[in-house]
Parts: C-alpha cells; structure tokens; sequence
C-alpha cells in the first residue's frame, strides 16, 4: 500500500489512520486491543508492514502484538520481561531503596535496518532487546547496573525509559532517556553506558553537577547530524551538539519551556518542534490555546503556530510519545492530545487540522511513509 | 472437563469466547487449573498469576459455585460442582477504578 499511516496509541486502545501523500482524507480503524493501555504502537523501518504494539494495563500486566501485515491482523509475542540478575534497588520518592519491579513497556525501537531485531524501553527503568522477532526478550542490563543506578528515582509518571534513539550512522551508538534519571548513551551496542547530562539544571536537585537525577521528557535527533540531540527537559529545551557530552539551553522566547514531545523537521534539521504547556503542576497548554512552536534556528527563537488549532477553551497535554513527522517533501508532523484529537499538518506547520477527534487520551504517535 | 471463564480482555488474547473447557486431572486445584488453561493458552501465561511465583496478580479475582476463592491457597481443591462440570471457575478482573 502506498501512503502513510499513523500509529496511534491510546489509553483504550490503538488506531490506525490511513491517507495517500496528498494527507487530505484520512481513514481511521480501530480500537485495536480495545480497552488495553497502548502505549505505544511502532513499525519497523526495514519492513514497514510488521508493527509492534505495547499493551497493558493494571489487571492483567503486560503484553506485546506484532502484525507482519500493517496491522491488518496481529499476533501475540514473548512478553515475559526478567530483570538479569542482580535485580539491585534504586530510591524511592521517600528516599528509601526499593527493589526495581517491572511495570511496562513505554516504548518501542525496531531497528533500522533488521525487522527482526526491536528494542523496548521499560518501566522500571531497563532496556530490552529481541533479535528473533520478539520470542524472546533480553535485558541489555548494562543501563539498569550502571553505578548510578541506585540513585535514579522514578518522576510522577513512574521511572520509566521512555525514549531509545538508534544512531543512523554508528551502529554500536544508542541513546535512551530515563525519567527521573537523565539521558545515556552507549557506544558498543548497550553492553556499557555513560550518563550524558552535564550542562543540564533541574531545580528539583539539590546538586547541579549531579550526573544523574535530571528528569528528561524526551529526546529528538535528525539523522543528518547524528551528534545534535534535541531535548524537552521538565523545565527547559536544550540541545547538544556533541552527542551529550555537554548541553546548553535553547528555550529562547519560549512563553513556557515546559513541555514533554520534541520532534525534528524531516528535511531541515536546525527545525524543530515542541508543545509547551503551562508549568509542572498545570498540565495544559497555555492560556486556552493549542499551539505548536516551531524553532528554524535550532532553538532560541522560536514562533507560535496556530493556523487551525483552537484558541479558545483547550485545556489538554501533549505526552512526549506523541509527536512524529513524516518524511515526504513537504514534511507532515503529527500530534495527538490528552483529550483524544489527533492533529496533522502537511506544510511544516503552518496549517493544522484535526485529523480525529474525541478518541481517548494519545499516548503517542508514529508516522509511516509507504513507497 | 473443568470449565472456566475468562474476562473479556483475556478472551481477546486467547481468541476464544467467553468460556473455555481444560482436562484436568486430579488433585482439581487453582493452581491446577490455571496450569492447564496456560498449557492450552500459552499467551496467557503471565496475565492472571505470576510466571515465577505462581502469585495471583492483585487485580484478578477467582470465583466458583457464588464464592470468591482468590485469597484460598492454590492448592486447595475447588468444590465438587467445578470438579464435574456442573459450575465454571471463573477469573474475572477485579472491581476497581473510581
């Protein structure tokens, strides 16, 4: 099929919406999973049609759907997530240590180049990595044993590991981002990893030096300048451009810089995107209004996008999942709210429309170009 | 055959319908029947117990015969009714939200 398609997860289940490259009609299936927490629902770049779907939720735990056919039907995998031993303990929010408990699977990274090999961010914080398919699950346990790991304590959405970057260029170089513990990276294929966050400031630490404690909401990377990392911190938009070894803060004009998605334009890296909202105990976009803000300067200053989102009487969230861009020529990017729309624009930003609405809450949003 | 009834979300998971039938020999146990429900449906496996201590998640409840017999040990043989066929053993999600 030629096209592009949206990947939809949501607290009650997953969509997929269906369009040509003109973006103009969209068709919209689903729930699939219904009545499951999907938080996430990816496809593999090397295979377009296989797409992997994280589902969950608290009666009966955890479990992962694969479709080898563009989610036209999908099919259950190992979903049997082991912690190596030592299991070890991280602090708590009182400040005791509490022996890591896995919750869920936030988030999925197939690889770029193998349909076979995907990789899974979870809850408490682990990175997994299967090369089969997803029969089986293994824990690339070098992150979790990291000697910091005993201080990482979960922010109030859990401590999760909520983004994983595969570099485009250095096959043995990840990225992942783990709240509240920081952003690391690898540089030999997960067995080791370095804490990357010097440069960040977080008021919620006592220590600014700390290397770890930083609450990360999401990273962002354009494949053209592998070193160059976007970041939407709790407070703050920052940016490296030497692969985390020292940030600096971009957020510029920003009227808020909290927020949770950033995404990179597809064709214009010095581009990029954020939705901020209005601070860490409101959790909603500024002043009524759903506005993007577009950075073509690679922060700094940035400009509000409105053009056919409201701007009177919205009160929702954008989570960090939940922003893509495609990579057509005029590029689209994509969001999806806390109060169930989807939003598309096909001209960079510049227009917007909805492209569903009232769907339940947007966990996150993926985007595919079918050739 | 011991009949038994899963909750809706499992029922996806398993693709079957609203009740299930498993051979099960003696001793008729929770523990005995949910082993067979998991050999039958082996997507199951993790959702209503722990893979490794055998521990019932904390939201899921299992009732026969108009009684809830989560919280009896797994090993404890299920009433006669269950045992012939006569009443299912059911699993049901547990009542929560708010």
């Amino acid at each position: 099929m030629s096209g592009v398609r949206l990947l939809v997860g949501t607290r009650k289940g997953a969509f997929i919406l269906t369009s040509d490259h003109e973006r103009e009609k969209w068709e919209v299936s689903g729930p699939h999973f219904p009545g499951w927490e999907i938080y996430h629902v990816n496809g593999s770049p090397a295979n377009p049609d296989r797409l992997w779907a994280s589902a969950s939720g608290g009666w009966f735990g955890q479990v992962i759907h694969r479709s080898d056919d563009g989610g036209k039907s999908w099919d259950q995998v190992d979903h049997d997530f082991v912690y190596q031993p030592p299991v070890g303990d991280h602090l708590w929010y009182d400040g005791t240590s509490r022996p890591w408990e896995f919750k869920r699977i936030w988030h999925i990274e197939p690889s770029r180049t193998d349909p076979d090999v995907v990789y899974a961010g979870a809850e408490d914080a682990a990175l997994y990595k299967s090369t089969d398919g997803g029969q089986k699950w293994v824990e690339l346990a070098g992150l979790r044993t990291h000697a910091s790991a005993p201080k990482w304590q979960p922010g109030a959405g859990g401590m999760c590991l909520h983004t994983i970057i595969l570099d485009p260029v250095n096959p043995d170089r990840i990225f992942v981002a783990i709240s509240a513990a920081g952003a690391f990276r690898s540089d030999d294929g997960g067995v080791s990893w370095l804490p990357i966050n010097k440069g960040l400031v977080s008021d919620g630490i006592a220590d600014q030096d700390a290397e770890v404690g930083h609450c990360v909401h999401r990273l962002a990377q354009h494949p053209s300048r592998p070193d160059t990392l976007f970041m939407q911190k709790h407070w703050d938009v920052m940016r490296t451009d030497d692969a985390g070894a020292n940030w600096r803060e971009v957020s510029g004009d920003l009227p808020t810089d909290f927020g949770f998605p950033i995404a990179v334009h597809a064709h214009e890296p010095e581009t990029i995107y954020v939705v901020p909202i209005t601070s860490d105990s409101l959790h909603y976009v500024m002043d009524g209004k759903l506005r993007v803000y577009r950075s073509r300067t690679g922060g700094d200053s940035w400009e509000p996008l409105t053009n056919g989102l409201p701007q009177e009487h919205v009160y929702v969230n954008v989570l960090r999942d939940a922003m893509a861009v495609d990579t057509l020529d005029e590029c689209g990017i994509y969001f999806g709210t806390s109060g169930g729309q989807v939003y598309g624009s096909s001209d960079s930003g510049d227009s917007w429309r909805a492209l569903v609405r009232d769907l339940p809450p947007v966990l996150s949003v993926e985007v595919q170009v079918l050739p | 055959m011991i009949r038994v009834i899963l909750p809706p979300h499992l029922r996806t998971l398993a693709k079957v319908e609203r009740e299930v039938s498993v051979s099960v020999s003696s001793p008729v146990t929770q523990r005995s029947v949910l082993d067979a429900v998991e050999k039958e449906y082996p997507m199951l496996l993790g959702t209503m117990r722990d893979r490794r201590t055998g521990k019932r998640r904390p939201l899921v409840r299992f009732f026969a015969c108009e009684e809830d017999l989560s919280n009896e040990s797994p090993d404890a043989d299920l009433p006669e009714r269950v045992v012939k066929g006569e009443e299912p053993f059911m699993v049901v999600g547990a009542m929560a939200g708010g």
